[in-house]
């Protein structure tokens, strides 16, 4: 047999092919499913480290995650308007491509060239339907790429009640401590934002001086908190959640625009 | 068959290692190697890749045509490399956020295409597997020794359980900055090619 000619060339590359795309495709369709669990696991367990239910650096049961995020309330809300927007679809609106704007550059404080129109929040509320802790998801560019993660607000909607960064590609060891709980831990309890909603917590280089407002900075890791600042100031800020959150503060008339939505 | 077993294994561990000896392999060594837990999925990972991308080539070595020889040995290797990747993505998603694109990277990791184009294309399906194995465990070799260091001085700790507790955790240990860059891993494993040049048996250049 010649296995230079040219029809046994096609036939073995044919071949080959074929059993490769079979393996591959019926991996992925078979794994599907567990794939697809583990991603809104992580999600889960992100938010709920945030919200402080679950501990940040231990590890929690999945039965423990999909009891605690049950009490979750799910809410869409308008950016812009600060409004909620009742008959959005929360599955959908995080992957809705119509739904990200560009951004001016003096807009674009953390660097993410687009935002959304409508965002997933997170509310956990106590027995009376009150809100105890607000989970927002937040995002910004770091020293090296996007770094995506959560910052909780207490009911007071002022103080910080915890920060997570779980999808980072800074340097592990300095930026990278980003993600490590003996740092996240400084932030709870900061004052997030003044009286008049704009933000104030920030990290700062070496030591922090004003315990109320000030994280103290990562060595060797300056650019990092400085990407970290910039999103924050972005999301607590009037082209993120700050309308949101005037709304739920009460002193913007918000509720009637939503009232008029529905 | 002893002999031979222990010959295309134990090769290449340390006498013919592919990443000390044959420089081969080295950049997806640079960027595994911050913790021992990473190098150590990511030398399982390897060693699958290795042998069972031997075994299939070998297995087909016949029939393959000298022209698209190499086109279709990469689409075997790539098979299975998309196939950890979704295996690891699905059984241990965590480990698979930490190693990231470097999963998907084994490609190009030279030693993979190597042996199956020195070795495989020529021998029997057997001691494909046995070359591909070793092969992958004498890359593995490298990847924990070098993660060794990287992670004990760069984090102050080994398999992620503290061992010397570094300042930012509260503990005395300021961890070595360097070390937890990429090239670090370029000094200890030229340092290790060193030694071995320097002291292994046999191991020396000809004159």
């Amino acid at each position: 047999m010649n296995n230079e000619s040219i029809l046994k060339t096609f036939g073995v590359a044919t071949g080959v092919c074929v059993v490769c795309a079979i393996i591959v495709s019926f991996s992925s369709v078979a794994l599907k499913g567990l794939q697809d669990q583990n991603k809104l696991l992580d999600k889960q367990v992100n938010v709920l480290k945030a919200a402080g239910l679950v501990p940040t650096d231990g590890k929690a049961t999945k039965a423990e995650v999909a009891e605690k995020f049950k009490t979750a309330e799910i809410v869409v809300v308008d950016l812009a308007t600060g409004a909620v927007v009742a008959d959005a679809d929360p599955n959908k609106v995080e992957s809705d491509k119509t739904n990200f704007v560009a951004l001016t550059p003096e807009q674009d404080v953390a660097k993410i060239k687009t935002a959304p129109k409508q965002a997933v929040v997170y509310r956990f509320n106590d027995e009376n339907g009150a809100l105890k802790t607000l989970v927002l998801p937040i995002c910004g560019t770091g020293l090296w790429s996007r770094m995506n993660g959560f910052l909780s607000l207490n009911a007071d909607l002022t103080t910080v009640a915890g920060i997570v960064f779980y999808d980072h590609g800074e340097t592990p060891g300095l930026g990278g401590e980003i993600s490590n709980p003996k740092w996240t831990e400084k932030w709870n309890g900061k004052t997030a934002v003044d009286e008049t909603g704009a933000p104030v917590v920030k990290v700062v280089k070496g030591t922090a001086n004003d315990a109320a407002t000030e994280v103290d900075g990562i060595s060797g890791a300056t650019l990092t908190c400085n990407g970290v600042n910039g999103t924050i100031d972005f999301w607590l800020g009037p082209n993120g959640y700050g309308p949101y959150l005037k709304t739920l503060r009460g002193d913007a008339p918000a509720e009637a625009s939503e009232a008029s939505e529905n | 068959m002893n002999s031979a077993v222990k010959e295309n294994i134990v090769q290449p561990l340390f006498k013919n290692n592919p990443v000390f000896v044959q420089l081969l392999g080295i950049c997806s060594a640079l960027a595994v190697t911050t913790s021992l837990n990473n190098a150590f999925t990511m030398t399982l990972a390897v060693v699958f890749v290795t042998a069972f991308s031997n075994l299939g080539v070998s297995l087909i070595r016949k029939i393959i045509p000298g022209s698209i020889r190499m086109i279709v040995e990469m689409a075997i290797i790539a098979t299975l490399v998309i196939l950890v990747d979704q295996i690891l993505k699905a059984f241990s998603y965590n480990l698979s956020k930490q190693l990231s694109v470097y999963v998907g990277l084994i490609i190009t990791n030279c030693i993979v295409m190597g042996r199956a184009e020195a070795f495989a294309i020529k021998n029997g399906p057997t001691v494909s597997l046995l070359d591909g194995i070793g092969n992958g465990l004498g890359y593995g070799v490298v990847l924990m020794i070098v993660a060794f260091f990287r992670e004990l001085f760069g984090f102050g700790t080994l398999f992620g359980f503290t061992v010397l507790k570094t300042v930012n955790n509260g503990g005395w240990y300021v961890p070595n900055g360097l070390m937890v860059l990429a090239p670090a891993a370029f000094f200890l494993i030229g340092g290790i090619i060193w030694v071995l040049k320097t002291y292994g048996k046999g191991m020396q250049d000809d004159e």
